[in-house]
């Protein structure tokens, strides 16, 4: 058994300057950059509103909501680099498509009410995803995740509480919160993946301690999780299936549509191109910036050399 | 142009206009900065300068009969009761452009905070004292980058003064003479024309270690008439930068959030 095998057998962390397999690095540096993607990328559909907030106080949650993801992006950034990786060839895969983020963020923002949805759903979703990446075998990854959870929980709480004003507002508040609910329900379910049954990463993931529990397990956790919330928020969530198990346990719910995911993941989702562009723009907008930080950088250097 | 709000409160809500607007524009920069910790640092000033809008609304809306919340000030007020500087409305440009702006406008905010968080107003000077220590980071900040760019690359530093060149003339006119004399006699306000020096003081040394010099521009203005910006008058540019703030609420009146 190497010295890697047996860390893993005792659950102990592997370390940046510990031995491992090419393999592990190389999935742990997919699967770090997408998400560290996931969380830059995913500032753009809810950064849309931060202008147009509809109070100082929603406003002010919101563009600290937006900071906190840029942060969860610098922080993921740092722990891939740790595995011999550059930030700037992590971007340079994310804009030529080799790496990918997140497809929910590929799904437009419509109303006010997305803000809120995307806290409780997507924030929820990525918060059942990630709790137990808090456990990871990768040091620095599972560290990055303890602090970047905290965050996330929080954002799902204010995403709640923002959803719950507008549920129990006018009229008009409640049905933009409805239908902003039907629309993000299966996406935030198509965030756990595939099935298990058509998952190919995920046996030789377990094994190595990056990933604790299937795809379809999580989803479940998900939902049990969610479904008593939208109850408090008097909202309905669009499946007809829905219906508690009482043997189980556990909330039955009707078939994901994993087509579409499919469809999405390949870059044919509704705001695929325009992520990229946004994200592509702000890099070549932003080119002679760093050149000249660079530069400057340099000539402090020769100055203090001299 | 007469208003509803009195002498005083039209002094801060000066203050909290300039802030909250400025905040508007930083926080169009969210996801679009050139790296990444720009993003998180353009969100930062943005959230500070959100902060003291918020106190500042509250504080003046306290002063109204019967009193207004920030949301009504902010949402709700009439563009001509907006007293924010016309040089803070202006749209963005480019990273050089916002750069200098934050520089200036936070060069003077650091002095107008300074002064404030002595003055007679014991609310005002409890807000000025705390906004104080952020101003000077955005203005550090600032100054960090006005002297990459300028003493950087042939284009950053062209950009750099152009930047510069475009919002000095805004700058120069926040040192206008605005604020009514009995405010400022009871020590509530601070006489704008006394920032200008200790300001430009603090500008000079950053400004040559950026190998940037410094448009003159003399104030030109009528005797009798009043200062743009300040005496509500504005430009189409708040006209959008409210349109897009109050959108939601439009569409939903009387709801709440
Ligand atoms: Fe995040
Ligand atoms: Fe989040």
């Amino acid at each position: 058994m190497t010295s890697f095998e047996s860390a893993i057998a005792e659950g102990a962390r592997i370390e940046p300057r510990d031995a491992m397999p090419e393999d592990y690095r190389a999935t742990l540096i997919r699967q770090i950059a997408q998400h560290a993607h996931s969380e830059i990328i995913g500032m753009q559909p809810e950064g849309a509103w931060i202008t147009r907030a509809p109070s100082l106080r929603r406003k002010a949650i919101l563009l600290a909501k937006v900071q906190d993801e840029a942060g969860h992006g610098l922080y993921l950034y740092a722990a891939a680099e740790t595995l011999g990786v550059a930030r700037s060839e992590l971007y340079d895969a994310l804009l030529t498509g080799r790496q990918k983020y997140s497809s929910i963020f590929n799904y437009p923002t419509l109303t006010w009410a997305d803000v809120g949805t995307i806290g409780w759903l997507v924030d929820g979703a990525a918060i059942v995803n990630q709790v137990p990446l808090c456990r990871c075998s990768y040091g620095p990854y599972a560290r990055g995740m303890v602090r970047i959870c905290k965050e996330e929980s929080f954002h799902q709480r204010q995403g709640f509480e923002s959803l719950l004003a507008l549920s129990n507002g006018t009229p008009g508040q409640h049905a933009m919160a409805q239908d902003a609910v039907n629309r993000w329900w299966w996406p935030s379910l198509m965030m756990f993946g595939p099935p298990d049954t058509d998952s190919p990463h995920s046996a030789r993931s377990t094994a190595w301690g990056i990933k604790r529990f299937s795809n379809d397990t999580l989803r479940q956790r998900f939902v049990d999780m969610v479904v008593p919330q939208a109850e408090v928020l008097g909202l309905s969530l669009p499946d007809p299936d829905l219906r508690f198990d009482e043997g189980r346990g556990s909330w039955d719910f009707g078939p994901v549509d994993f087509t579409e995911l499919r469809e999405v993941v390949a870059g044919n989702g509704p705001c695929n191109a325009e992520r990229l562009a946004h994200r592509r723009a702000a890099e070549d907008d932003g080119a002679w910036v760093r050149e000249a930080a660079r530069v400057h950088a340099a000539k402090q250097v020769r100055r203090g050399a001299a | 142009m007469s208003s509803r709000f009195d002498a005083r409160s039209r002094s801060v809500l000066g203050l909290a206009d300039d802030a909250l607007i400025a905040s508007h524009r930083l926080s169009e920069w969210v996801a679009r900065a050139p790296e990444l910790e720009e993003d998180i640092a353009l969100a930062n000033v943005a959230l500070d300068l959100l902060g003291q809008a918020r106190l500042l609304l509250a504080h003046a809306g306290q002063m109204q009969v019967p009193a207004l919340n920030e949301d009504q000030l902010a949402y709700e007020r009439p563009i001509e009761e907006f007293r924010n500087a016309v040089m803070l409305e202006r749209p963005n440009g480019d990273f050089a452009a916002t750069m200098a702006r934050m520089l200036l406008f936070s060069a003077y905010q650091y002095q107008l905070y300074s002064g404030l968080s002595g003055c007679a107003d014991p609310q005002l000077a409890a807000i000025a004292g705390k906004a104080v220590k952020e101003v000077e980071y955005h203005r550090d900040h600032a100054a960090g980058w006005v002297v990459r760019l300028g003493d950087g690359t042939e284009e950053s530093h062209q950009r750099m003064q152009a930047g510069l060149d475009a919002e000095w003339s805004g700058f120069t006119r926040l040192f206008v003479d605005w604020i009514r004399d009995d405010v400022i006699a009871a020590g509530e306000a601070i006489f704008p024309p006394w920032l200008r020096e200790p300001v430009v003081h603090w500008l000079e040394p950053v400004l040559e270690r950026a190998t940037l010099e410094h448009p003159e521009v003399t104030l030109i203005r009528e005797p009798g008439t009043r200062e743009p910006g300040r005496n509500g008058a504005h430009t189409d540019d708040l006209i959008d930068i409210l349109a897009r703030m109050r959108e939601v609420r439009a569409a939903h009146p009387g709801a709440s959030w």
